[in-house]
């Protein structure tokens, strides 16, 4: 089940996503957390936030949510002197650092801070937020400051950079292109989708924020397509999938689109041991569709 | 957390909109308090129901039908199984309590008080219950009180049943330490008239429910805190209630 993402070996391909498994420590509750193939951690901006007003949160029937916490954090000061030390002493596996920020020079000091003070694996570098005015995603929507970021990213740290895309921009594959030219190490797609819900007794959205990141089972499609043609667009850059994933199937699928290894979200509030259950299951599914490593399935739909 | 299938012995309506469903599972570890996330067919994320009475291993919720989900919990029929997770939260810190309690209850607020107060008489306090409803249609849950051996006043917004009016107007400013759990308006009408001195459960939408996604995040006076993890019980002189 051993994938990889640039040099770094995962053990499986199974990670659950930012923003769904806080910082990872609260899972060790349920969960041997050294089963999974890596975590990714709650994004992390400079200063500390509160977040957005409530509620953050709308069902979306059976087939997702929304959500728009807004990018509550305590920090990155707290964040490297506490919570990536307190994951560090519960599990050795790699840590995928999710970072936010307001503009270029805040993402580049966030990097610096948690490449300097940690030994988290990955910087995951969200520029796809939909939560937060001017919060990340105005800068995953242009080529042009995706760019920006990534290079400016990159300068400040050593550590693999993967940057965590959009999906709500009408050409995904030039975004991603913008980012691996800068020096992208590596993507993650995609971030939620834009939505909305409206109570209708009450004749106003259910979010205090208005609208919210769409995710669940309901993206899953959507996911599919964008990792594939980024898949296309970008030959030999390392993809993470997200969005909907929610069985071992799908991670197959996610795979089979061209991700190297996938993110569970919404699938794990749901399920909290939802991640546990996918990587148990994998073996099965495996053996079943014939995949003697699961290296060997990666954009396998792309050699048509 | 933990989380079991557990068997559905029966769902009952037992006042306007107010439904009450007893279980049998794992009931090991849950305390009062604390609430349960169930698994609804059809829906994405699970339903948060506070704990109303732990007895042997059954459990008994007490919910109102609000929305979808909670209707298509209303037509659970006895015999199916049910997705839990439990032990969820942070319940009611009983030490706190002195030989006299104070319980203050609001609609469907009231039924994480019933487990608490089956706990506090068993620990050999004196309790004495207040709970609101809007009409006398909505009341519920007086004679679980007056069995525990609790004192009760039911008020009735309309005046429909028992004194007429909210349960403030019952309150004396001497009270003694108190539990609470209702609606906003409710509590910070309890803060002006007793006082900051017990403790209360929030309500909030949540995602998991587990402390993971920090959708049901509240500003305390001691920082952030999640509905889910570190609550629902708070001590009131941490809350900022606007009041």
């Amino acid at each position: 089940m051993k994938v990889r993402l640039k040099d770094i070996i995962l053990k499986n391909p199974v990670i659950p996503a930012s923003g769904t498994c806080g910082f990872g420590v609260e899972m060790s509750e349920w969960m041997d957390l050294n089963i999974l193939g890596a975590i990714s951690i709650k994004g992390t901006t400079r200063e500390a936030r509160q977040g957005n007003a409530r509620p953050r949160i709308a069902e979306c029937g059976a087939t997702g949510m929304l959500n728009a916490v807004g990018l509550q954090n305590p920090g990155v000061e707290e964040v490297v002197r506490h919570e990536i030390p307190e994951l560090r002493r519960l599990y050795d596996g790699p840590i995928i650092a999710n970072v936010s920020g307001f503009s270029i020079e805040e993402y580049a000091y966030v990097c610096e801070r948690i490449d300097k003070e940690t030994d988290a694996t990955i910087l995951e570098v969200n520029i796809s937020c939909p939560n937060v005015h001017n919060g990340g995603m105005a800068f995953g929507t242009s080529p042009e400051a995706a760019a920006e970021v990534t290079g400016a990213v990159k300068a400040a740290t050593r550590k693999p950079v993967f940057m965590k895309l959009s999906p709500n921009v009408t050409d995904i594959t030039s975004i991603a292109r913008a980012c691996v030219d800068a020096g992208a190490d590596g993507l993650c797609l995609i971030n939620t989708v834009l939505g909305m819900r409206i109570d209708i007794r009450h004749r106003k959205p259910v979010l205090a924020n208005r609208y919210g990141g769409y995710s669940g089972p309901g993206v899953l499609p959507i996911a599919l397509r964008m990792v594939n043609q980024v898949s296309k667009a970008c030959p030999g850059t390392p993809i993470i999938g997200c969005g909907g994933v929610s069985s071992e199937e799908d991670v197959i699928e996610m795979m089979m689109a061209g991700a190297s290894a996938v993110e569970i979200g919404a699938a794990g509030l749901r399920n909290p041991k939802a991640c546990q259950t996918i990587i148990e299951a994998l073996p099965r599914a495996m053996k079943e569709l014939k995949i003697e490593h699961l290296e060997d399935i990666i954009g396998i739909v792309n050699n048509e | 957390m933990k989380q079991n299938k557990w068997h559905l012995l029966s769902n009952e309506r037992i006042a306007e909109r107010v439904w009450k469903m007893v279980l049998t599972g794992d009931v090991s570890g849950i305390v009062p308090g604390q609430f349960v996330e169930l698994l609804v067919p059809g829906h994405y994320l699970r339903r948060p129901i506070s704990v109303c009475d732990v007895d042997g291993d059954r459990l008994t919720l007490i919910y109102k039908t609000v929305g979808q989900g909670t209707v298509i919990m209303s037509q659970m029929r006895p015999d199916e199984k049910l997705d839990l997770l439990t032990c969820l939260g942070n319940g009611y810190d009983m030490s706190k309590a002195e030989d006299e309690v104070l319980l203050i209850g609001g609609g469907v607020g009231v039924p994480p008080l019933i487990y608490l107060a089956k706990k506090l008489r068993e620990g050999g306090k004196r309790v004495h219950v207040v709970i609101g409803f809007n009409t006398k249609s909505e009341v519920f849950s007086e004679e679980m009180f007056l069995n525990l051996g609790c004192g009760v006043d039911v008020c009735t917004i309309d005046g429909s049943y028992g004194k007429h009016g909210v349960v403030t107007d019952v309150l004396k400013k001497s009270a003694p330490y108190y539990f609470a759990c209702g609606p906003m308006p409710m509590l910070r009408a309890i803060v002006q008239t007793i006082g900051t001195n017990g403790q209360m459960s929030m309500e909030e939408r949540m995602g998991c429910g587990v402390g993971i996604c920090v959708g049901c995040s509240i500003e305390t006076k001691n920082g952030m805190k999640r509905v889910c993890k570190e609550g629902p019980v708070f001590d009131v002189e941490c809350l900022m209630l606007n009041v």
